[in-house]
């Protein structure tokens, strides 16, 4: 327990594996553990809604990441969910005094370490458990996103892993079976950087991939502009929340992916990777002109034009067709 | 992005706590740098909040007016909407929507406002209460 180290990551479930498979014993960066599961994606899920609003989301679903890293790594998860929360909070208990640091989903909301403005009811946060203060009894927890170690009550916890709802954790808690191994890099990150591209350019349904953000582009397009525009707004504010906050950062999760790619040029000699980075990072810039636009809008500094937000989705649209296009390409 | 644009501009909804992006150092490289905020992030969370907000206080106005039930104030206040709400209790939505009229909610048994207290982190005596007028 005390020789676990926290990093700083900018995203949750990247972040926990990659430190889950550090304090396993093999050093892997977060960008690589979100580019060796493939994780990276869009998606639009207009049936799904999150308070009255579309499920988009610029990254593949929850636990993906924890799935995708077992066959690259070698590496067995176990994961474990409950049904009664005494029966989860048991195991815990039991895995930490085993020694283990453990993986959990959580619920934003019922985390009260995070501010005050941020807690919403998101359900699928990431935080790694490492241990118990013994005089508290709070749980030491490593919360990828925060550059510090938090701590949480336990019935604090409880709530936030049992949290109700879209994505519901149902105590979900992870954590690894034997010891990763180091891979082939030239095998696994050719494999998983195909994987990414079939899903960006070929999914079969028009949600998942590039023709998901022209599908979004029409969404926005058809927004009422005149009248009553409170509804449009929070649609586009809501877009643009989904890339920021659960997002990393504007074009976070490009950015991250551009370091994957970088990472992977050395790792596995394929300096084109290298080449294919730098245009992922520009890719990244355009989503943060689209989220500048839309909070300038938001603000009434702009008027409110949801023809000149279409067109800026379009370009990232024909962009990220492009540029995957050209990165299969740098594979061959 | 380049290191020097990472924004440090600071975003009061982070509460003092800064996040990770990957941008380009001098040495050409993406690496984690911690950022203190964007001012695009601070009003799109804003507005999510503040609409969370609008609607809990003119659900608080119905409910003075004796339109709407505690219920409906309490469960904007926390940050869900009926279909949440439905799902956290595991009630029908169509019952959560009737409990929101103030005459069914007077009525409600003393295990169903539990079930509500319980989802919403609130105690019984609070759910069925509102705050005094300011």
């Amino acid at each position: 327990m005390s020789d676990f180290q926290h990093q700083h990551a900018s995203h949750c479930e990247s972040g926990v594996m990659s430190a889950i498979v550090r304090h396993y014993g093999l050093p892997l960066s977060e960008p690589m553990a979100f580019g060796l599961a493939s994780a990276l994606s869009f998606a639009w899920l207009p049936f799904v809604k999150l308070g009255g609003l579309p499920l988009v989301a610029y990254r593949m679903p929850p636990r993906a990441i924890i799935r995708g890293l077992q066959k690259p790594l070698g590496l067995r998860m176990r994961t474990e969910t409950f049904r009664d929360p005494a029966r989860g909070e048991a195991r815990l208990q039991e895995l930490l005094d085993a020694g283990r640091v453990v993986g959990l989903q959580t619920s934003v909301f019922w985390l009260p370490y995070f501010p005050q403005d941020m807690r919403f009811h998101f359900n699928a946060h990431n935080v790694l458990a490492y241990g118990r203060d013994a005089d508290s009894g709070d749980y030491l927890l490593s919360d990828p996103v925060f550059e510090e170690p938090m701590r949480c009550a336990p019935a604090d916890l409880a709530r936030a892993r049992f949290a109700r709802g879209v994505l519901a954790p149902k105590g979900l808690l992870y954590y690894p079976d034997g010891q990763p191994a180091e891979p082939d890099w030239n095998k696994v990150i050719p494999a998983a950087i195909r994987k990414t591209v079939r899903v960006m350019l070929r999914t079969p349904v028009p949600i998942v991939g590039t023709r998901a953000i022209e599908r979004v582009a029409r969404a926005v397009e058809r927004l009422p502009a005149a009248g009553d525009t409170r509804q449009s707004l929070l649609f586009v504010g809501h877009l643009v929340r989904m890339q920021e906050e659960i997002g990393t950062g504007g074009g976070g999760f490009r950015f991250m992916y551009a370091s994957f790619l970088e990472e992977a040029a050395t790792l596995a000699s394929r300096p084109a990777l290298a080449e294919q980075a730098a245009r992922l990072v520009e890719i990244g810039d355009g989503w943060r002109e689209f989220a500048l636009a839309a909070a300038r809008m938001i603000r009434g500094r702009d008027a409110f034009e949801p023809a000149a937000l279409a067109a800026l989705l379009r370009r990232q649209a024909a962009d990220e067709r492009a540029f995957f296009g050209a990165l299969e390409k740098a594979l061959a | 992005m380049d290191i020097e644009n990472v924004p440090q501009e600071g975003n009061a909804t982070l509460g003092g706590h800064r996040k990770a992006m990957y941008a380009r150092g001098a040495d050409g490289r993406l690496a984690p740098v911690a950022y203190a905020g964007w001012e695009v992030e601070e009003i799109v969370t804003r507005q999510a909040v503040e609409e969370l907000d609008r609607l809990a206080a003119d659900a608080l106005t119905r409910v003075r007016a004796g339109s709407a039930s505690p219920l409906e104030y309490h469960m904007y206040r926390a940050r869900m909407d009926d279909t949440l709400l439905a799902q956290t209790t595991g009630l029908w939505r169509w019952r959560v929507r009737r409990h929101l009229r103030p005459e069914v909610f007077r009525r409600l048994s003393p295990t169903l406002l539990a079930r509500y207290a319980a989802a919403l982190g609130l105690g019984v005596d609070q759910l069925t209460t509102v705050p005094p007028q300011a």
